[in-house]
């Protein structure tokens, strides 16, 4: 059928599109042996991928779990890529599209040498995507397709989807479903809170709080031959300027979330040759989220003076040279078949190409609305890439228009509980996904629905839209739905408005080799394929 | 017999004259020289913050993404930041935020330490006892950690930084106004008040604070300076004030740390402007200490 096609290939099409811009390295034999040294920014809140939604988890944490299936390391935002992890080949999809059936290798073992069988991916997906009252798990909604699992014999797992969707196998190859064990999670389903215990390249060995995290080579591995290093140590350091400077002193090989362009231009020029530079688009974004249960914010109008007031056109070539960020989108990663084009993106409030006639209106609907003194206070993290760069540069927009903000920046879990409990004027939060996937990525902007979009709105309209984009085969129809949600969140209703997407820009030791740089954060760090040239 | 009447013009020549303010910031810049120079330090602060918009053309917090990282130059004297802010605009007003939170939580704090430490060296007893090992406990925090925890429960903000400095001032302020104190209530004064049938409130507001003055002048002049380093402090690791509002330890925070190398001026002007702030506090401070100190004058 020619919809499986093309709905299979389109999550990622055009993320390999900008993602090459390393150079093309030439291939060389792996060499084996060696720790490769790496720093965190942050410490894992818990050890359970299935609970977490944080890169501090997956860096010192996935190079010990298996998945089910996952992005080629090699070619990872590649979509036709997409390989077994554990399962034997990817399946082809039976019952028009509904059905998919993977087999289990033979002989796998968790790392406590307990077999590895069906029975394991089953008791992993089921509290994925049916968890038990208790247990937190982050990607129900992506998984939201999914009406069964089962697992007929030791070998077989199965899946049965309510209707075909193409965001099914992006969202199956999410890098947090780590595979654990049923007898584990029998005995004590949150024991993977706090404990590591996988079937992954790696074997946990030591973890010093605020300090490591290291892991020592599985000679059992099921991938032969792999992984080339002996260990890893992760090593956090809360501060940028601690993560540059290990690399450069050759601390650490490399820091796997991204470093601004000032960094890399510093690194490059003090290392030369002895550092490389990977960089690519990132499927992040930061989204201005005004309190809809809050005056005025519950007033469209003054949503819309909000982005109005935003030159995005005139501010990303600036930023950019200052933080992570870089590229003008809509909700759509960009430059995905699905995305708004550069024209498509003009017809919205606060893309237009005449930032003073955007401004003017800005003004006039506040004062249409009563609101022409407006004050407020921004909600951020007390992140400075990107949040608090991004969040200057809106304070500075908003007052083109004559509105006053003050920023009130905390760290990540208080900013949390802030945003959970409605007590803010306008916050600052981010959609960060891993697998490029807008029709499961954009969940998040179907309000209180969504469970993680602290804007407290609901809008039955926006919801049917998805629901109908989600169902639907024809990519065509899909992009035409997808406009009119755009135009609905970031215009007319103006529920979130996005600043800029993130870039991401990876300067690592040269001789670190086998990694590959994707759009995500999240994806290709078990570290198997990753060898030392030293 | 001959006697000697002294004339009334000679008894009037015999009284001291009373000091006019000129005369004793003379005698003062005369004796202190480098207390002099603090207080200029001080005196030039201040100006600042008050006349910080006739100081400047520039908006401090507007972004100008045509003028990113410039060096200085004769459109910016101290050159710009990442965003293009001038930085001269940014410290005069920076200017602001230090002296406000300087001030606010020395002043505070110490007046609240006063009325805790002379209260405390009156009743004496028990109550001494008891109260000052309160103060223990506060003081066994080092200063920074303790606006550090305070900060950590009550949020960042400027009122909420003046909060965090102004707590741990007041057990430091209470502690050496309560040594002044203890030996003012031993005065005969005090014991001729009690006898008279005052209150307890007039006999430590009337007649025992005015008293401790010039050990509480000294303590709120070198609390300042603290009260400006630990603000600087709290902002360069973002937990004080917050971007855009210019201050200084926010502006080291900012853009100094990863511009260090190639835009240097980032993170000097900042640094030299709480640097010579809290010089300036702390020269002004000693000498007025010095100066008041009357086993110093011998």
């Amino acid at each position: 059928m020619k919809w499986k096609t093309n709905i299979l290939a389109l999550p990622l099409a055009a993320a390999f599109a900008v993602g090459g811009l390393a150079a093309p390295a030439v291939a060389q034999t792996p060499k084996s042996g060696g720790i490769l040294k790496f720093v965190v920014p942050d410490e894992p809140p818990s050890f359970d991928g299935h609970r977490e939604t944080t890169f501090a988890l997956i860096h010192p944490i996935a190079p010990f779990y298996s998945v089910l299936i996952r992005p080629d390391p090699q070619d990872p935002d590649n979509p036709e890529k997409f390989q077994c992890d554990i399962c034997t080949e990817m399946p082809k999809p039976t019952d028009d599209g509904k059905t998919f059936t993977f087999k289990i290798r033979d002989g796998l073992k968790f790392h406590d040498g307990s077999p590895l069988t069906a029975k394991d991916v089953l008791a992993t997906f089921q509290r994925i995507i049916f968890p038990k009252e208790g247990i937190s798990s982050a990607r129900v909604a992506q998984l939201a397709m999914v009406e069964s699992v089962t697992s007929p014999d030791d070998k077989t797992i199965v899946f049965k989807l309510k209707h075909p969707s193409g965001a099914f196998i992006p969202a199956l190859a999410a890098p947090f479903h780590f595979i654990y064990s049923k007898a584990k999670l029998d005995a004590d389903p949150r024991w993977y809170e706090q404990n590591v215990m996988g079937s992954g390249p790696f074997i946990f060995d030591v973890r010093e709080a605020g300090a490591r995290i290291t892991g020592k080579k599985n000679p059992n591995y099921h991938h032969k031959g792999q992984p080339y290093l002996d260990g890893f140590e992760a090593i956090f350091a809360k501060t940028q300027t601690l993560r540059v400077q290990a690399i450069r002193g050759d601390q650490a090989a490399v820091e796997f979330r991204g470093l601004p362009p000032k960094s890399r231009d510093d690194l490059v020029a003090a290392l030369g040759k002895d550092i490389t530079v990977q960089e690519s688009d990132w499927n992040c974004l930061l989204i201005t989220s005004p309190n809809h249960e809050r005056k005025p914010f519950d007033d469209a109008r003054v949503r819309r003076a909000l982005t109005l007031a935003v030159d995005r056109w005139g501010g990303a070539p600036a930023l950019s040279k200052i933080a992570i960020v870089k590229t003008v989108g809509g909700i759509v990663f960009p430059n995905h078949p699905l995305a708004a084009t550069k024209e498509e993106l003009q017809q919205m409030a606060g893309y237009g190409p005449d930032i003073k006639k955007s401004r003017d209106e800005a003004r006039r609907l506040l004062k249409e609305a009563g609101q022409e003194n407006l004050k407020f206070t921004l909600a951020n993290r007390a992140v400075d890439q990107p949040y608090t760069i991004v969040g200057t540069w809106l304070i500075d927009q908003w007052k083109q228009i004559g509105v006053e903000v003050t920023q009130k920046a905390e760290a990540t879990g208080p900013f949390y509980a802030q945003l959970r409990s409605g007590n803010f004027d306008v916050a600052l939060d981010f959609n960060c996904q891993s697998v490029v996937n807008p029709l499961a990525d954009t969940t998040k902007f179907l309000g209180t629905k969504a469970g993680d979009q602290y804007g407290r709105y609901t809008n039955a309209k926006i919801e049917a839209i998805h629901d109908k984009m989600n169902k639907t085969a024809d990519v065509a129809e899909q992009r035409k739905l997808m406009r009119q949600f755009e135009k609905i969140v970031l215009d007319e209703e103006a529920h979130n408005s996005i600043s800029l997407w993130w870039y991401r820009i990876i300067p690592h030791r040269s001789y670190m080799k086998g990694w590959k740089i994707s759009s995500s954060h999240y994806i290709n760090n078990q570290l198997d394929v990753v060898w030392l040239d030293k | 017999m001959a006697t000697e009447t002294a004339s009334p013009s000679t008894v009037i020549e015999d009284i001291p004259r009373k000091p006019t303010v000129l005369g004793t910031l003379g005698a003062f810049c005369r004796d202190n020289p480098l207390g002099a120079f603090g207080g200029f330090i001080v005196i030039t602060m201040c100006v600042m913050a008050i006349f910080a918009p006739l100081l400047t053309s520039y908006d401090p917090t507007d972004n100008d993404f045509g003028a990113m990282l410039s060096a200085p130059d004769w459109d910016h004297w101290l050159g710009t930041d990442q965003f293009g802010r001038d930085l001269l605009s940014r410290i005069i007003y920076g200017a602001r935020t230090a002296l406000l939170v300087g001030f606010v939580s020395s002043f505070v704090g110490c007046f609240l330490g006063l009325i805790l430490g002379v209260t405390s060296a009156y009743f004496g007893g028990r109550f001494d006892l008891l109260f000052q090992r309160v103060m223990d406990v506060f003081m066994a925090f080092p200063l920074i950690i303790l606006a550090l925890a305070v900060v950590a429960i009550f949020g960042t903000g400027v009122f909420n930084v003046i909060i965090a400095i102004t707590i741990p001032v007041i057990p430091r302020a209470a502690r050496i106004v309560r040594a002044s104190a203890l030996a003012i209530r031993e005065m005969p004064y005090v014991d001729a008040a009690r006898a008279n049938g005052f209150s307890h409130a007039r006999i430590i507001f009337r007649h025992m604070m005015p008293n401790v003055m010039a050990p509480f002048l000294i303590i709120l002049t070198a609390q300042v300076g603290q009260a400006i380093l630990i603000e600087a402090s709290l902002s360069y690791l973002g937990l004080g004030v917050q971007e855009p509002v210019p201050a200084w330890g926010l502006m080291l925070r900012g853009g100094a740390q990863e511009y260090a190398e190639s835009a240097p001026w980032v993170a000097i002007f900042p640094g030299l402007a709480i640097t010579l702030a809290v010089f300036g506090f702390n020269l002004f401070g000693d000498s007025l200490r010095d100066w008041l100190d009357p086993k110093m004058k011998t």
